[in-house]
């Protein structure tokens, strides 16, 4: 065959054959936010399926469901992760554990999901449908239905891939109630797991970092533990997951919140090899690293051995520990007791870690 | 005095200062790469960094420094595209990956990081790339060393020299220095335990009336240092005056590529744009250069915590993790906390 293409005009620069139109089945378009035919196609074949549970398949403008007597609590997060998958997990179960995790560390019983997607034009519907699976997976996995969704498209380079928004309602049990401000003078503070996983496993694909020792994010849901620390009538005085900022602006926040002082013990702190050695590496520490699947709990001391022992028994858990203590010294402030037995304020940063030079 | 700002960043962390007798002060030195870099040098990097088809590829620590004007976040937020790397190598892919477009590097650091921007540069070199350039900021201790031991106003009666300097130079040069301004220098590692026994072994030559150059971080550093890393620098780079944020101009303590290498020495290569900026300006207010050479703590400065912070930093030993005022600021702003029970 020959390599000659028909031509239009004798100039050589012009290229006259038009490009093959990119099929609305392989990537996401302007249209299929629009409103029309593409986008239903778009909500059923990839969300619905997805999805599909009774609240949902109704296809309404939004869910209903009977309430029962009680405490609602509600929730919301926008979803922003470079790249889409990262080892141990990706934004779609992010998208759903982080919201589930919200709404556990309010002491609730997570109901239902919403979700927004904010897709960008010439977005791979593999990558989509991909997002949307395991989404679908992690709600199952949960227990959790995504009853009520949006999209929208924007521009060529008006985002980055897909944004995901996901909020939640969950029921709070009677008699609970999971506040800073519940915190007291005395209690135990417990951590759930080891430290920095997933901050160091998107930093590590982001940047194409190697290191020993493969690095998985602790992306997980967290509701089952805090529903069976309930159960076993552990007294939570308060829980906050330690996303962004890690356990050091987690404690911050609390500290200040609850008027308290803070003492944790730096060699009670789990933190796992190789996330250890990546941080060493790159000047980060890891108390200030996010985690998507590890929550800090403060409950009376003297539940602290039977709370452990609770949490331990979930596999997100298994390393739970006790780390500190609150106090009424040092209102609003937290002090590590370092390695080597000195004292020192862990503050907040200023900004994000930057890694440093040498 | 503890030269590296690694070494500093534990002491303070780790509160070792404050496991010492009473009668023992250490004094941090100018070791924080990011911290000397001059304001020149910086606002060059931001000329650079602006110009239309240039990727700037910088360690993370140097974006939050203000030059005279502005830092390097301020170009990435307003369009520039300006990149954090992690190594120099990094630079050298982005470059091949982007033929089109001028990568330029802010090469910052002292000798540890020299063999890998020298590195970096035989690598382009050899596979025939030319859209690839440094901006040098690189500085050397021993030269800075001297100068503080020059100066009238020194109380230093050791050193920690920075182990991770002397794991790629070795520490045949410290010999003479220690004997010329009769200080012992004990080559020092960073965890805490490193920096006590360190402290350790300059205390009992000083009891015992030695002067010599001892090397705690055996576990690490040579004598004669990693000789390959020096060869490459060799190669690449030969010495030549640098100024020093807050201590001025030091002869021979800075690095230049050689004139085989011109080619991708970014000051040359875009001389003409750099050519309209004047002379870089310290904040007045900022005391870094009494900090850098020991002569003040950072808690004594007036602007400390209050007009000067890691948010709205003065100066740059503000900024940087490895900074001396940066560290007090994190660890110390606080009064010192009271263990609860």
């Amino acid at each position: 065959m020959s390599d000659e293409r028909p031509t239009m005009s004798s100039s050589k620069s012009f290229e006259p054959t038009c490009p093959l139109p990119i099929s609305a089945k392989n990537t996401v378009q302007l249209a299929h936010g629009g409103g029309g035919r593409l986008m239903q196609e778009l909500i059923q074949d990839v969300f619905v399926q997805a999805f599909h549970n009774p609240l949902l398949d109704c296809l309404h403008d939004g869910a209903t469901w009977p309430v029962e007597k009680g405490t609602l609590a509600f929730t919301t997060d926008s979803y922003v992760v470079r790249p889409l998958f990262f080892p141990g997990g990706d934004i779609g179960s992010l998208a759903v554990n982080g919201t589930i995790n919200d709404l556990a560390m309010c002491g609730a019983k997570p109901l239902y999901l919403s979700t927004g997607f904010i897709l960008e034009e010439g977005l791979s519907m593999e990558v989509l449908q991909r997002v949307a699976h395991s989404m679908a997976e992690a709600a199952r996995a949960a227990g959790v239905p995504i009853v009520t969704g949006d999209t929208k498209v924007v521009d060529r380079g008006k985002g980055d891939g897909i944004f995901i928004n996901t909020s939640g309602v969950g029921l709070v049990p009677n008699g609970v109630r999971v506040l800073p401000t519940s915190i007291q003078p005395g209690d135990a503070i417990l951590v759930s797991g080891d430290l920095g996983s997933h901050g160091v496993a998107v930093l590590s694909v982001r940047e194409g970092l190697m290191f020993d020792g493969k690095v998985e994010s602790d992306s997980a849901p967290l509701h089952h533990i805090v529903g069976d620390l309930i159960e076993n009538g552990i007294e939570l005085h308060c829980l906050r997951d330690l996303t962004r900022g890690g356990l050091a602006s987690v404690l911050n926040e609390l500290a200040v919140a609850a008027k308290v002082g803070m003492t944790v013990e730096e060699s009670a702190i789990p933190v796992n090899d190789p996330v250890r050695g990546a941080c060493e590496l790159l000047g980060l520490d890891p108390l200030y690293v996010a985690n998507e699947g590890r929550f800090v709990a403060m409950v009376p001391a003297l539940q602290a051995e039977a709370a452990l022992t609770v949490m331990r028994r979930h596999k997100p858990a298994t390393l739970a520990a006790r780390i500190g203590f609150v106090t009424d010294h040092n209102p609003s402030m937290v002090v590590l007791r370092t390695v080597v037995g000195t004292h020192r304020v862990l503050d907040l940063l200023s900004g994000e870690q930057l890694p440093r030079i040498c | 005095m503890e030269v590296c700002g690694g070494q500093t960043h534990a002491i303070v962390r780790f509160g070792l200062d404050s496991l010492l007798p009473k009668n023992l002060e250490l004094i941090h030195g100018p070791g924080c790469p990011v911290c000397v870099t001059s304001v020149s040098l910086i606002d060059q990097a931001v000329c650079l960094a602006s110009l239309p088809g240039v990727i700037f590829c910088s360690f993370g620590d140097m974006l939050r420094v203000p030059g005279s004007r502005g830092d390097l976040f301020g170009v990435k937020a307003a369009g520039g595209d300006v990149r954090i790397i992690y190594s120099p190598l990094d630079a050298f892919e982005l470059a091949r990956k982007n033929p089109d477009r001028e990568v330029v590097c802010f090469a910052v650091g002292f000798e540890t990081t020299a063999p890998a921007w020298a590195m970096a540069v035989t690598q382009a070199k050899q596979s025939g790339i030319t859209n690839f350039s440094l901006l040098i900021a690189h500085v050397l201790v021993p030269p800075a060393m001297e100068t503080i031991l020059s100066s009238p106003q020194s109380r230093i009666q050791g050193f920690l020299a920075a182990g991770h300097v002397c794991t790629v130079m070795g520490y045949e040069e410290y010999e003479a220095i220690a004997q010329r301004y009769r200080v012992p220098i004990v080559v020092t590692g960073f965890e805490p335990l490193d920096v006590l026994e360190g402290v350790a072994m300059l205390v009992s030559q000083l009891e015992e009336g030695r002067i010599e150059v001892e090397n705690q971080y055996v576990r690490s550093v040579s004598r004669e240092g990693n000789r390959s890393a020096r060869t490459l620098v060799d190669e690449v780079f030969e010495p030549a005056p640098r100024t020093w944020r807050g201590i001025g101009k030091i002869p021979a303590s800075g690095l230049r590529l050689k004139s085989s290498y011109s080619a991708y020495d970014a000051e040359l290569k875009f001389q003409r744009e750099l050519s309209h900026l004047a002379e870089g300006k310290e904040d007045p207010e900022c005391q870094s250069g009494l900090v850098l050479q020991g002569l003040l703590k950072p808690m004594d400065c007036p602007a400390f915590g209050t007009r000067c912070t890691p948010e709205r930093p003065l100066g740059a030993p503000m900024v940087s993790s490895e900074g001396a005022c940066a560290a007090y600021y994190r660890y110390r702003s606080h009064a010192t906390p009271v263990a609860g029970s």
